[in-house]
């Protein structure tokens, strides 16, 4: 269905052990992560009146930035290689942060035994069958993975084995995470209905509040970012990858020379997945809150749009993209926040109509016009 | 024979005599006691007006719960308005007379008043009224007036008034010492299959204290079977109504669904702003109420025949703009069009927001389309849901002749079919494109009005019905009407059978499964288009 002709990402044809970077690329990763492990340092040492400063909402605000970069990649795994645009990854965002939500809402409690709040107020007698053990935080951190990788290979074994393609795809994934979000909205399904969890204290024992802790999580968000990224890397330059951008580019053309499809691209849409339930977990220590409207289709999709602007089909595209967009939301909700909608769509309309590769795709194609005029 | 003619002469006599009596003005000495020294005499005056039968009498009464009500000693009524009616004529005066005296109730006499009013309308001019005192008199009971209700039942023609009136007097039969009255009244209320009447019914059962039944044993069966027949009737009630209900979803859905469909099976362009043409259709519903009712103020039971059109060429008009400038330039990348669309449904909320407010506005339903049909016992189908659904089968038709019967509508099947092979043979496909676009978001602007005769008219009003419609659109597929058709009609109708029994968000979910599962088997939908098309 999509005809996405110019590969993006350029894989020598015969590299048999593929490297994942070029010096040179390594040099920015490690310089461009250094910057931003250096800013929470900043917060705590300097004095708040040092110009150096930097202040404890900016930190916080990069935190939220770089779990959206990271669900922006996972999205980006499967939309920019494979070419399955998913309007339901905000799903997955959720059901990671639900995941590790219920440790630190349990972990709030002041003795062990107790139900958490929302429970008590619901007149709830135990906990749930499926929030058994999650009072242990590496078994929560599991399900933070496990939680969507399952709901995603479920639906995606039905999905891909009919064959199930292009927008009839896109639609069904809406739907499902349109589904998800009203039964989590609904009281007796234990999630806390329209207020989700929150009102968390601890974590692993420090107090979630407290700069330090502020600053822990930050870094644990860029260290999964950068993991993710060379996952993404390793994926997209192995030979699956080069069967994804085969699905992406002509799913008809591989299943004719003999592939079945269907394997791969199940494999990505688990693992994009679980990073984007990684995202979501890292999310929610952050901004202190976890409610069903995470999962509403309009969330999803502008998740995708983070990818279109920064450029699908290349990794960094949609760290750049999700950095863009949200910093611009930010701007826009405090100087003028009736024109938010206004911006937000006409950059849908903008990118698509005129940017099809992003902003990546547009600095390449300026650096490669210099070289051409170099030359 | 002859007793026939005689039965004929005894009708036009009594007819005669019930109209004479009716016409009759109201005797004034009776209309004097209202104002006696004595409250007995007064709730006396009172009584024999409510069973007097006349609408003179009914006219006094009513007025008597309104305001303050002056006699005249000639015994003219009048009520204590701006400006003074006179009761009796209904036309206003400038001044109450001098010598009128005021009539003044306490709390007995207004108990007796409501009861009397009730007895009284039963035989007003307008049915509805006469169908309310009915209704009002089923609470209050009274054996001993039977015969006012009798009297009423006899007077009127009006079908459904005589069904109210019946029903009244059954209830009132309950309370009486006639066994054969009882047993008949009983009958009756079991064959009204209304399930407000349990509770008579079912007091008829009671056992007294040391353990006998206060009811003889013919009774007590009779009003077991009756209780069952109710319990029968109200379980058939509800399931026509739920299956009323759902085909009232589909036909919303349907109208809803229709535009989206064909643009999709046109181009492959699943449009995210169909939601926000609907909610277009319906601002424009708004505007031209509201233009009706400045310029035309007698017109505006009818302005929704004004907003059918208006909001069809209004949507039509956005849809052709949005091709043009838009989705023209992304063809052949259907998964862009989808953000495209998107971020147009973003800028149109936000417009219709900074122009009209956030907050909901106010569209009335025509008095024509207020109000519902009693289908049986308490199955009240209200007018607007049917007119919607006979309008969405409208739509329907002729959009099944626009496509089968015109020039365009063949050029579209052809494109629906086979792109390339369209254009080779000269068919003007960017042409009919934009017609597609423009006539899908025209059905959609359609199916804005219908949605606003039913809800709210809000910013928000498309979300809530696009990712119902586009489920609509995977089920049914996109060779032919009859795939949408169905498949709305379908989605509606097992949606609110499962949600009585499972809740509204199971039966979304359970709806998501079955259609994941149903494109296992047909991955096109339930109309497949036939023949080569292989998917590229």
């Amino acid at each position: 269905m999509t005809s996405l002709t110019s590969t993006a990402v350029v894989v020598p044809p015969h590299s048999r052990t593929p490297v994942l970077f070029k010096p040179g690329a390594w040099l920015a990763i490690s310089l461009v992560v250094g910057v931003f492990a250096v800013l929470p340092l900043l917060n705590l040492w300097l004095p708040v009146e040092h110009p150096w400063h930097v202040a404890q909402h900016t930190i916080s605000l990069l935190g939220k930035f770089i779990c959206f970069a990271l669900a922006a990649l996972a999205l980006d795994l499967v939309w920019g290689y494979a070419g399955i645009l998913s309007l339901g990854h905000g799903l997955f965002f959720a059901l990671g942060g639900y995941a590790h939500g219920m440790y630190l809402m349990r972990a709030a409690n002041p003795a062990p035994g107790q139900l958490p709040e929302f429970m008590v107020f619901l007149s709830m007698t135990e906990i749930p069958w499926f929030w058994t053990f999650t009072e242990y935080p590496l078994y929560s951190w599991m399900l933070v993975l496990l939680a969507p990788g399952l709901v995603a290979f479920i639906f995606g074994y039905f999905a891909f084995k009919s064959r199930i393609t292009g927008v009839y795809f896109s639609i069904i994934t809406q739907a499902l995470t349109y589904a998800a979000m009203l039964l989590f909205f609904r009281n007796e399904t234990g999630f806390g209905g329209n207020n989700g969890f929150t009102g968390f204290k601890w974590i692993l024992g420090f107090d979630i509040t407290s700069p330090q802790t502020r600053a822990g999580l930050y870094w644990a968000s860029l260290l999964a970012l950068l993991g993710a990224l060379l996952v993404g890397r390793w994926i997209t330059t192995s030979k699956l990858g080069r069967v994804l951008m085969a699905v992406r580019d002509g799913e008809g053309r591989l299943r004719f020379l003999g592939y079945e499809p269907a394997g791969f691209k199940l494999f990505v849409w688990t693992v994009s997945a679980m990073l984007c339930g990684l995202a979501g977990a890292l999310y929610v220590p952050q901004v202190g809150i976890i409610n069903p409207s995470e999962m509403s289709p309009a969330n999803s999709i502008e998740m995708v749009v983070w990818v279109a602007t920064g450029g699908r089909g290349t990794l960094i595209g949609p760290i750049v993209g999700a950095g863009t967009v949200n910093g611009l939301k930010t701007w826009f909700t405090s100087t003028f926040p009736e024109y938010w909608l206004y911006a937000l769509g006409l950059l849908f309309v903008l990118v698509t109509v005129l940017l099809p590769q992003g902003i990546v795709g547009l600095v390449r194609k300026t650096l490669q016009r210099a070289r051409g005029a170099r030359t | 024979m002859g007793s026939r003619v005689l039965r004929w002469i005894c009708a036009c006599i009594w007819v005669w005599m019930a109209s004479a009596h009716a016409t009759t003005s109201l005797d004034p000495e009776l209309a004097k006691q209202l104002t006696a020294s004595q409250i007995s005499q007064r709730l006396g005056a009172i009584e024999t007006m409510g069973q007097s039968g006349s609408p003179q009498a009914a006219k006094v009464l009513e007025a008597l719960t309104l305001a303050n009500v002056f006699v005249t000693p000639q015994g003219r009524v009048f009520l204590d308005s701006k400006p003074p009616i006179d009761v009796l004529t209904g036309e206003p005066v400038a001044q109450i007379p001098e010598a009128a005296e005021r009539v003044r109730l306490n709390n007995r006499l207004r108990g007796a008043l409501q009861t009397e009013v009730a007895y009284a309308l039963l035989f007003a001019e307008r049915p509805d009224t006469q169908i309310q005192a009915a209704r009002q008199l089923q609470s209050r009971p009274d054996a001993t007036r039977v015969f006012i209700l009798q009297r009423a039942l006899d007077a009127s023609s009006n079908t459904e008034v005589r069904d109210a009136i019946a029903v009244s007097m059954a209830i009132a039969s309950l309370q009486s010492d006639d066994l054969a009255m009882k047993l008949d009244a009983i009958e009756q209320l079991g064959d009204s299959g209304r399930g407000q009447f349990k509770v008579a019914l079912q007091a008829l059962l009671a056992q007294s204290d040391n353990g006998t039944f206060d009811q003889p044993p013919s009774v007590r069966d009779a009003t077991a079977l009756a209780l069952e027949k109710i319990e029968r009737q109200q379980t058939i009630q509800t399931w026509l109504g739920n299956l009323f209900f759902g085909l009232s979803m589909g036909s919303v859905l349907l109208l809803a669904a229709l535009g989206l469909a064909i643009i999709f099976g046109l181009m492959g362009v699943i449009n995210m702003a169909h939601g926000e043409l609907l909610m277009i259709g319906a601002y424009s519903t708004y505007l031209v109420q509201s233009a009706v009712q400045a310029w035309w103020p007698a017109g505006i039971d009818f302005y929704i025949l004004f907003a059918i059109p208006v909001a069809f060429v209004v949507t039509a008009c956005v849809g052709m703009v949005l091709e043009k400038t838009v989705i023209r330039w992304l063809y052949g990348r259907p998964l862009e069009t989808l953000l495209a669309t998107w971020g147009v449904s973003l800028i149109l909320i936000q417009a219709v927001r900074s122009i009209f407010g956030a907050q909901n506005v106010e569209v009335a339903n025509p008095n024509w389309m207020s109000g519902g049909w009693q289908v049986m016992g308490d199955l009240v189908v209200s007018y607007n849901r049917i007119y919607i659904f006979f309008f969405a089968l409208f739509v329907v038709a002729v959009l099944w002749l626009a496509l089968n019967h015109t020039r365009i509508g063949l050029f579209m099947r052809a494109i629906t079919q086979n792109r390339r092979m369209a254009n080779c043979v000269g068919v003007p496909t960017e042409r009919v494109d934009m017609f597609a676009f423009g006539l899908g978001a025209g059905i959609a602007g359609l199916g804005g009005v219908a949605l606003s005769q039913l809800g709210n008219v809000g910013p928000d009003l498309g979300r809530t019905y696009i990712v119902d419609s586009f489920m609509v659109v995977v089920l049914g597929g996109v060779g032919q009407l009859a795939g949408t058709v169905i498949a709305a009609l379908s989605l509606g109708t097992i949606n609110k059978l499962i949600e009585p029994m499972s809740g509204a968000v199971i039966a979304k979910i359970a709806i998501l499964v079955f259609i994941i599962l149903f494109i296992q088997k047909r991955p096109q939908g339930i109309f497949a288009p036939k023949g080569r098309s292989a998917e590229a």
